[in-house]
């Protein structure tokens, strides 16, 4: 009830932290989509390279986000911005990386034999095949790695409030301060709602860009 | 017209070279069928591909309608070539209409003369145009996919055609059906074509001419009958298997081996003189009885006329078959065995008797070309068994 009471109170802050919070994390996957999925099927020419880049990415992963944070604050300040809003989209970008090139590389990579050799055997340029054939049918598995990058990245720019970067974190960290569990909790419980909201818009999505005659075989994935 | 000039693949594995097509010399006339035969891994459907260049070629030269085509551009070459494969490869993402329009729009057509020719296209396949263009493949069966990829192999209107083991992946029922109608649209179109089979039958069934493969070599290219009749050698004959004679009933027509020679009576004759008849002509069991038109009406059977007096009208049986004179040989024999017949009537398109088809006759023409050949050459096929 006491929470209820404090979330009603901060309506208004809740909502304004939670689009920021938006903003953030929309900002950060929307650039690492623009640069994850040409990178995911440029891998896809040469196998050796892919193996590499995905090597690179799973480390990315692997490092904490409050350790992401802190090595960038040196680096960063150097052009003025150790903290806000710069490293916590760059953290956000490169932690998206992964699920999105590897999405896209094995999607492509999937596609299958008999429909590339149909693509090249009746003149499809590469170009073509990539446009008519390969991403179209790529979609949906892409989507899945954009999906995966983001409710990911929602928890990770929570923490993102500790280097001023502003969203749904700010009530979390406050309450941690502070000592006030309300705060804290309905802090937390906000990043869950919205993690699991926007998956299920973003899974919404998915499903009206895969292209209409494969619709049935996605939805048995 | 296609011709093929010493075209040769040599590709390199772990294991060292490996030639997949050795020297093959060849060349299909405009309008016809040649189905490249052999086991798996003898180099059929890498020189297929070499045409296309979906296999490059390690040397050697393609010409289509007498044109080289090595300086031509690859998507170019591929445009003007029509491709089906055994998977089919409709692409998922696109409806019938766009998968069946996208060479004519790779090639620039303009909209209305693209859906005039998917609805074209249709048509010429069977399929109701309004009831699938908008669909998607996925939607569809197997053998209306394969009717569908034909479709898109024909719709740029290509001189020359490439089928990779086409129907291969159909069931048997619908894929004597789709042989059939390809065949009937072949008639209309006069396509180059080249097909690829594993399958002695649809060979024979297909072909204008086989070409016949083995560890990267042609071994023998020629005619279905001329193959079945005189297989160059031991590989060719064993690949053909030992009821080769059989499968030639597939490919000669009643029409070819008919005598006109056949005795027949009326209801009006009597008994007595039909058995003069059977006696006369040397038949065995019965004559037959023809009506007014000179349609089968039935038969006298020997035993009757020998014991019985009166009219022919009164002692006839239901005639147990007959053929057609475009039938093949396989029906004719399939019939004689059914109903234990040594002979059999033959009719006309308005069904009037017009001869008759004896096993004898059969047997005799089917066995002129083995016994042509074994005179012949007895020394080299002998000369192959060493």
């Amino acid at each position: 009830m006491e929470l209820l009471q404090y979330a009603l109170d901060n309506a208004s802050l809740l909502l304004s932290r939670t689009i920021e919070h938006i903003a953030l994390v929309g900002v950060a996957v929307g650039i690492a989509t623009l640069t994850g999925v040409p990178i995911g099927i440029a891998i896809t020419k040469n196998e050796r390279v892919a193996q590499g880049v995905l090597y690179m990415a799973s480390i990315i992963v692997t490092i904490p986000s409050i350790a992401l944070f802190g090595i960038m604050i040196p680096v960063l300040s150097l052009i003025g911005h150790g903290i806000g809003y710069v490293p916590a989209v760059i953290a956000v970008l490169l932690y998206s990386q992964l699920p999105i090139i590897r999405n896209t590389y094995t999607a492509i990579n999937n596609v299958s034999p008999a429909l590339r050799e149909a693509a090249r055997g009746i003149g499809m340029s590469p170009n073509q095949r990539l446009r008519l054939v390969e991403i179209p049918l790529a979609i949906p598995v892409i989507m899945a790695g954009v999906r995966t990058a983001v409710v990911l990245n929602i928890g990770v720019m929570a923490i993102a409030a500790y280097i001023g970067a502003g969203g749904l974190g700010t009530f979390i960290s406050r309450g941690i301060s502070q000592s006030d569990p309300r705060q804290l909790i309905v802090g937390a419980i906000a990043v869950s709602l919205l993690a699991i909201i926007v998956d299920y818009s973003l899974l919404y999505l998915q499903k009206r860009l895969t292209p209409r005659g494969m619709s049935r075989e996605a939805a048995a994935t | 017209m296609i011709r093929l000039e010493s075209l040769t693949k040599v590709f390199d594995t772990q294991k060292g070279a490996v030639v997949a097509a050795d020297h093959i010399d060849m060349e299909v006339p405009e309008g016809e069928i040649c189905v490249l035969l052999g086991p798996s891994g003898c180099g059929k459907t890498t020189t297929l591909k070499m045409i296309n260049r979906i296999v490059k070629p390690t040397s050697g030269k393609v010409f289509i309608n007498g044109d080289d085509t090595t300086g031509l551009d690859t998507q170019t070459l591929r445009r003007n070539i029509g491709y089906v494969i055994q998977q089919i490869g409709l692409f998922p993402n696109m409806t019938i209409e766009e998968n069946i329009t996208i060479v004519p729009k790779l090639l620039g057509w303009d909209k209305t003369k693209y859906k005039a020719r998917a609805r074209e296209m249709m048509a010429m396949i069977a399929l109701e145009p309004d009831a699938f263009l908008k669909r998607f493949p996925s939607e569809l069966s197997g053998g209306q996919q394969q009717r569908i990829g034909v479709a898109r192999a024909l719709a740029a209107d290509p001189p020359v055609m490439l089928m990779d083991e086409p129907f291969g992946a159909i069931d048997p029922i619908n894929r004597a059906v789709i042989q059939d109608e390809f065949l009937k649209m072949q008639q209309d179109l006069n396509k180059t074509i080249m097909f690829v089979s594993h399958d002695i039958d649809e060979a024979i069934k297909m072909g204008d001419r086989v070409a016949v493969f083995r560890e990267g070599k042609l071994v023998q290219y020629s005619t279905p009958d001329d193959l079945l009749a005189a297989p160059k050698n031991a590989f060719v004959e064993s690949f053909l298997g030992e009821d080769r004679a059989l499968k030639r009933l597939n490919l000669v027509k009643v029409r070819e081996i008919v005598t006109d020679e056949i005795g027949t009576v009326i209801p009006s004759d009597t008994l007595e003189s039909a058995l003069a008849k059977i006696d006369d002509y040397g038949y065995q069991n019965a004559i037959l009885m023809v009506n007014e038109r000179k349609q089968p009406a039935g038969i006298i059977n020997r035993s009757i006329a020998r014991t019985t007096k009166g009219y022919c009208r009164d002692h006839f049986q239901a005639v147990p078959a007959v053929v057609d004179l475009d039938d093949d040989l396989r029906k004719a024999a399939s019939l004689m065995f059914a109903h234990d017949q040594t002979w059999l009537p033959c009719v006309d398109k308005e069904g009037t008797v017009c001869g008759q088809i004896t096993q004898r006759a059969m047997t005799s023409h089917l066995g002129a070309r083995y016994r042509a050949r074994q005179g012949d050459d007895r020394k080299p096929s002998a000369a192959i068994k060493e």
